[in-house]
């Protein structure tokens, strides 16, 4: 995993070293190159911490199309500087994207999209939405109001995905071939 | 390395302990927020730290083993006191050139071309500058040294919630620029949750929380369920605090970094930083408890959370 090295200035900065020559414009925007197509926003009152909220703006970017496979992924101190988080927060996410297979650091450059998001077809969607209002159905009869449905949703929900074993996400990532988001 | 390194580090103010037995460990490479009360002893760690004072007992090292204080430790440190500290009327060039003479090593070209970049302007006498521009102007001071540990007091209090942004921006851009170590202290517990990923909590003198923030949070969780099970639940448990209602308790507990088995009835929630901190200030005894520090015999996945001294 070399994210580290490839996004955040030379390596050996922790030790000490640093090359006078180069501190004049450390402090400037990347000079010349290539801007994300996206940014980040935080939610502070969303209680997700905030490495998953960046993890989740950029799948969310993906499902939508705002990014595709070879875009650059904004970099760590622009990141860093623009919603003045720590960096490693930033590091985070991008080894979650990393480990999910949907992005990559390349050494020097930053961090690239990898795969798009596959989505679920439409006929799968289609009988998934039938079962669930068959539910809701039920859960009208039973009394629920439009708050208990959610409350008891998100309860079952949230069992569900700690039995499964953690939130982590399950929705597979296409290689860079399929273009399952236009 | 550790960039602080203390061990029963103590200083007596008269018959009044500021800080007491103070054993703590802050690896390189966080960003260190140090928590506690008023009067907990965040100012006199921080200035025992920096070698502003001596202790009464014990030892401070900093960067890997340098003596608190001492003129390698000196070269590797910057210290931003409370009230950002200025001499007002000093223009922001004369600001410059005494602290490039005053310093071993000073970047004055990092220096004005961060003031360029912030419209700080240098014939401006530091009195005249706003809050916020002060901020920075200290900031710079402290970020042209080149230290490899930053320390800083209470930098956002003063401040309205544009310029502490600005601030903490500039502060965390130096770490992904220089890898540089942070240890700030403050009480703004919303803010310290975007930028702390290592978390000191101070209280009556003693270090009452130490570790990772990561950890901590993966080691704690609230558990919601009916009071009347509250005391069987709390006896299983180890209870940082509890909030009891007629029908219904939240457990703000210590899991020992396993998710455990979650009572039947009951319901398991993570913690924020600032639930956590909040519980452990409300609690301040909770050290006295077997602590994080207990968590540590427990088999953990991830590294060492925590350190007590009681």
């Amino acid at each position: 995993m070399d994210i580290d090295k490839a996004v955040s200035g030379p390596p050996d900065s922790r030790a000490g070293v640093s090359s006078p020559g180069a501190e004049g414009d450390r402090s400037l925007p990347a000079p010349g190159g290539a801007a994300s197509p996206i940014e980040f926003r935080l939610d502070a009152a969303s209680g997700v911490p905030t490495y998953l909220q960046l993890v989740q703006q950029v799948e969310h970017a993906l499902r939508l199309g705002y990014l595709k496979p070879g875009d650059q992924l904004p970099k760590v101190r622009d990141v860093v500087s623009s919603l003045a988080i720590n960096p490693n927060t930033v590091l985070k996410a991008y080894r979650e994207l990393d480990n999910k297979g949907l992005a990559a650091g390349r050494p020097g450059q930053g961090t690239f999209v990898q795969a798009t998001l596959g989505q679920v077809a439409l006929p799968e969607l289609t009988a998934l939405r039938r079962s669930l209002l068959a539910w809701l159905g039920t859960a009208d009869a039973a009394g629920l109001d439009e708050d208990g449905i959610v409350a008891l949703f998100t309860s079952a929900l949230r069992d569900f995905l700690e039995r499964r074993g953690g939130p982590a996400d399950r929705r597979g990532a296409v290689g860079d071939g399929t273009e399952g988001v236009a | 390395m550790n960039v602080i390194e203390t061990s029963g580090l103590s200083k007596r103010y008269g018959r009044t302990w500021a800080l007491r037995e103070c054993t703590l460990a802050v690896p390189a490479g966080h960003v260190a927020a140090l928590v506690g009360p008023n009067g907990a002893g965040k100012t006199t760690l921080m200035h025992l730290s920096v070698g502003l004072i001596a202790p009464s007992a014990g030892t401070a090292t900093v960067l890997g083993g340098r003596p608190a204080g001492s003129p390698a430790a000196l070269d590797g440190i910057a210290f931003v006191a409370q009230d950002t500290p200025l001499y007002k009327n000093l223009s922001v060039a004369s600001m410059l050139r005494l602290t490039r003479n005053l310093n071993r090593r000073f970047d004055q070209g990092y220096a004005q071309a961060r003031l360029g970049e912030l419209g700080i302007p240098l014939d401006r006498k530091a009195g005249k500058l706003s809050g916020g521009q002060q901020a920075q102007l200290a900031l710079t001071l402290a970020l042209a040294r080149r230290p490899r540990l930053l320390v800083l007091d209470e930098p956002l209090a003063m401040l309205d919630p544009l310029a502490r942004h600005d601030f903490m921006a500039a502060v965390m851009a130096a770490v992904a620029d220089d890898g540089v170590s942070v240890l700030l202290s403050s009480h703004v517990l919303a803010e310290l949750e975007r930028v702390a990923d290592y978390l000191v909590l101070l209280s009556g003198g003693r270090v009452q929380v130490a570790g990772e923030v990561d950890d901590l949070l993966t080691c704690h969780r609230v558990l919601t369920g009916p009071t009347a099970e509250a005391d069987a639940c709390a006896g299983r448990l180890s209870v940082v605090h509890a909030r009891r209602g007629e029908a219904q308790a939240h457990l703000l507990v210590r899991t020992g970094g396993t998710a455990g088995p979650v009572p039947p009835g009951w319901e398991a929630h993570p913690v924020s930083l600032e639930e956590l901190v909040m519980a452990y200030l409300r609690e301040p005894g909770a050290a006295a408890l077997p602590g994080p520090a207990r968590a540590r015999a427990l088999p953990l996945e991830t590294g060492e959370p925590t350190e007590v001294t009681r």
